[in-house]
């Protein structure tokens, strides 16, 4: 029986949204207020969507214990209350959402075990949030 | 529920309907209750949020499928604003036929929230 456990985490980080690929005012044009020079700050609610046979003991997909311990150890002690561009998976890489959206999963894939990471969201605001489903989409 | 919008009315289903269903086959059988010791299915299984997800499928599923419209997608239950378990089905991940023949098609999906007795 397959089913589904998710969790949402909230974390706190900064970014600033310029790329070398383009010129300042291509880079003003392209990411506007997004490209100020000192960036700015987002609370983000990440979502973390596991999916997997509902164990016949437990009567869980996972552990919520487990799933708490990946992303803590995984995503919020790396991305929490930190600078987004200064971390390595972003030197090359824009931090927007999407992109961070891309690093969680990353960071999260095979960690869930014995559910498999089904996808990550990521609300950037109220109203702007990213879904990563992996790319056998 | 998923399923083509009527052209007539341009709904997926009735949400007076779906929202009478789910007052009929799950509300009246859980709300304000104690899962284990009140409703049949947690008397041999242990009431997880997946496990009510799944029993609430297979509580909605036949009344659903009976009405010969749209089909039972997903039923997400909210353990907390944070915490959720989703079913999607016994076909969830097996390939068949129907998904082979319709996949490509049109869906829409809607979802009621059904707020609890008393509030």
């Amino acid at each position: 029986m397959i089913a589904y456990f998710g969790r949402r985490y909230l974390m706190s980080a900064s970014h600033r949204l310029h790329t070398d690929a383009l010129s300042a005012e291509e880079n003003q044009a392209a990411y506007g207020k997004c490209n100020n020079p000192h960036g700015h700050g987002h609370n983000y609610m990440v979502e973390v969507l596991a999916r997997g046979p509902v164990d016949p003991e437990t009567g869980m997909v996972i552990n919520l214990a487990v799933m708490d311990e990946a992303v803590q150890t995984r995503v919020l002690d790396r991305f929490d209350h930190a600078n987004l561009n200064h971390d390595p998976m972003f030197t090359a890489v824009v931090p927007t959402t999407e992109n961070l959206c891309k690093a969680v999963y990353k960071l999260l894939q095979g960690s869930l075990a014995p559910a498999k990471l089904e996808y990550v969201r990521v609300e950037e605001t109220e109203n702007n949030f990213f879904e990563y489903f992996g790319e056998a989409l | 529920v998923a399923g083509k919008p009527d052209p007539v009315t341009g709904f997926v289903v009735d949400l007076k309907w779906l929202k009478d269903v789910i007052e009929r086959e799950v509300l009246t059988a859980y709300d304000h209750r104690h899962l284990n010791l009140e409703v049949p299915e947690f008397a041999s299984k242990i009431p997880t949020t997946e496990n009510i997800a799944i029993a609430i499928w297979q509580r909605l599923e036949p009344a659903v499928t009976a009405a010969g419209g749209a089909k039972l997608a997903r039923v997400r239950v909210y353990e907390t604003a944070d915490i959720f378990a989703e079913y999607r089905g016994p076909q969830d991940g097996v390939p068949n036929e129907r998904s082979l023949l319709f996949g490509a098609e049109e869906q829409v999906f809607v979802s009621g929230v059904k707020s609890r007795g008393g509030i």
